[in-house]
């Protein structure tokens, strides 16, 4: 991907504060104290919220804002949970099961879902009506049993560049943070950014570490990074700021096979660490 | 049989149609034409359907030689094309002779140019789209712009010899805005007072750092609220986002799927044709309209391009 790389003139090259905004400014979490951002207008829909006899919440409980003149983003609550992921999750199926036809497209992340549709044939207000129907039944959503996937990992070195000095920063030894970091099972929250980035919730705290100050203009196809509390595998050669800490050989984005991608939203994800030697003939077996 | 050789790409021409939607989920955004008005009413001076795939030129375009006799239609920015040396109109179908050669130079306005060609051009659709997706070498020729000496295949001519332009009026009404109308943003009141207005009052210059993934603009830094932190979300076609630095970014066809900025503003459907020919230095302002008004410019610029009215025969 030279081109990426600055060898053409700028407009060609990726934007790379844009390309990299993402990965390093994807924020995890709400710092404590921080104020929990608002809702435009703060419309949180209140209809939304059934009458239910025990008084509890239900998983319908969402809030909507208009993002732009063709998308709707529908958010359930403002912090990363599993309840809010599998929320998320559940609408993505079932509007992907049972598709409204003025929809366009559906971004899912970790505690929303931005619907982009056809603004000839729907206002939002039309849409968020559609949308309930849909919300009431989050229940009944056909959620697949999660796929198991172990990702073989060339910690260190020449593929984890950032290991040492994210292991020194925890006053721990590159051992102790390669044993960390693969002894989580980890949730695929989200595909996004690009094709094929998947967002891993379930990083040891002891590993959460701050992006780096000053990005990567190219991060190496298949490298294992880290940026604040979450982790995730480079699917392609793309600018990043998260630290690297090893290199997978397992190629995540297969634009060539049916299922693209290797993990799913809702996957589980362990991480296995391997030797150079097994990195060089995992493609050869 | 190829029928087109690229003698010279250009500066950075890609294949694109009107892009690929749908496959959010697994972090691929639509792509498409930068300028999809332009797209749309080159295929139809040729005799395609709208979103048939064509070549889109930027700031420089390339020169490409005929196999076979075709039509041919060039649209959105002017870069002052000739036929075999004699200046070529935009905006009209043209026929073209087996061994002729188009050539193109530096845009004299806008950036970006649009050859369509009857038959479209012919390469594998990528989940449904002939769209270039340049960041992940997927879609168009190849997944990478235009090189010397590619060969490009055209789909099956039809019949039609029919001669069409664009109507002046049409062409007019359809001119690009440097004044980018928007509604709010989803992070809109994480601003202060002070900033929106700042936001309104300024003019940006378009920086040489953008391409079809966004924008990059510089001005006035935008102050954000630091309290505030973000958690990475979907983004919108024509979010402006304003990071730290308070530059903002506005998210273009090849956008990420999702961003952890928060954006101040949406730049409206009906004006995301605009942001295909902003090239660097030029300077935009914004200005703000609600969402009914943007709604209903975008009903107005179909019904328009619906009009039996945009093209003479």
């Amino acid at each position: 991907m030279g081109a990426w790389e600055g060898s053409q003139a700028a407009i060609l090259a990726p934007l790379a504060g844009v390309a990299v905004s993402t990965p390093h400014r994807s924020g995890p979490i709400l710092r404590p104290g921080a104020q929990r951002p608002k809702c435009i207008k703060a419309q949180m829909h209140k209809g939304l919220m059934r009458k239910e006899k025990t008084g509890k919440r239900k998983a319908s409980d969402a809030g909507f804002r208009a993002a732009s003149d063709q998308s709707l983003l529908v958010s359930f609550g403002q912090q990363i949970t599993l309840q809010g992921h599998q929320r998320v999750l559940k609408l993505l199926r079932l509007l992907q099961a049972e598709p409204v036809a003025a929809i366009r497209n559906l971004h899912p992340a970790y505690c929303s879902l931005l619907i982009k549709f056809d603004p000839l044939k729907l206002d939002h207000d039309q849409l968020q009506t559609a949308l309930l129907r849909y919300l009431d039944r989050l229940e009944e959503a056909p959620i697949p049993e999660p796929q198991q996937i172990e990702i073989p990992v060339c910690y260190g070195g020449e593929f984890g560049p950032d290991l040492n000095d994210l292991a020194a920063m925890h006053g721990i030894s590159p051992a102790q943070a390669i044993e960390l970091h693969s002894s989580s099972t980890y949730i695929v929250y989200f595909l996004g950014f690009v094709p094929g980035f998947a967002y891993l919730g379930g990083l040891p705290p002891a590993l959460a570490s701050p992006r780096l100050e000053t990005p990567r203009a190219s991060v190496p196809l298949g490298s294992v990074g880290i940026g604040g509390n979450q982790t995730g595998v480079y699917p392609m050669a793309t600018p990043g700021g998260w630290r690297l800490v090893g290199r997978t050989p397992m190629t995540m984005f297969r634009p060539d096979r049916p299922k693209m991608n290797i993990l799913q939203i809702g996957d589980h994800v362990r991480f296995r660490p391997i030797s150079k030697e097994q990195f060089a003939d995992f493609n050869l077996r | 049989m190829s029928a087109i050789l690229v003698h010279a790409p250009g500066l950075f021409t890609t294949v694109q149609d009107l892009g690929r939607e749908g496959f959010g989920p697994i972090g691929v955004s639509a792509s498409g034409a930068a300028d999809p008005i332009s797209l749309r009413i080159g295929n139809r001076l040729v005799g395609n359907v709208e979103g048939a795939a064509a070549l889109e030129m930027t700031l420089v375009g390339g020169s490409l030689t005929f196999a076979r006799h075709g039509i041919i239609a060039l649209t959105g920015a002017d870069f002052g094309a000739s036929l075999g040396g004699v200046a070529l109109p935009m905006w009209t179908s043209i026929e073209v002779q087996a061994g002729q050669t188009l050539a193109l130079g530096p845009s004299r306005s806008g950036a970006r140019a649009y050859f369509c060609i009857q038959g479209g051009i012919a390469v594998k659709p990528f989940l449904g789209s002939a769209s270039t997706h340049v960041l992940s070498g997927l879609g168009g020729f190849e997944g990478r712009p235009l090189r010397k000496g590619d060969l490009l295949e055209v789909g099956p001519a039809n019949s039609s010899s029919q001669k069409r332009s664009l109507s002046p009026q049409a062409l007019e009404r359809l001119q690009p805005r440097k004044v980018l109308r928007v509604t709010a943003g989803p992070q809109s009141d994480w601003f202060a007072p002070s900033a929106w207005k700042q936001f309104f009052e300024s003019s940006f210059r378009v920086t040489e750092q953008s391409n079809r993934m966004g924008i990059r603009l510089e001005g006035r830094g935008i102050p954000i609220n630091p309290s505030q932190e973000m958690i990475t979300e979907g983004v919108s076609l024509g979010a402006i986002q304003v990071p730290p630095s308070g530059q903002p970014i506005i998210l273009f066809v090849e956008q990420q799927t999702t961003g952890g900025y928060p954006k101040i503003a949406n730049v409206i459907s009906a004006d995301v044709h605009s942001l295909g020919q902003l090239r660097p230095r030029d300077e935009i302002r914004f200005e703000r309209v609600e969402m009914s008004e943007a709604r209903s410019l975008l009903i107005q610029q179909e019904a328009l391009l619906a009009s039996k009215e945009l093209i003479l025969e």
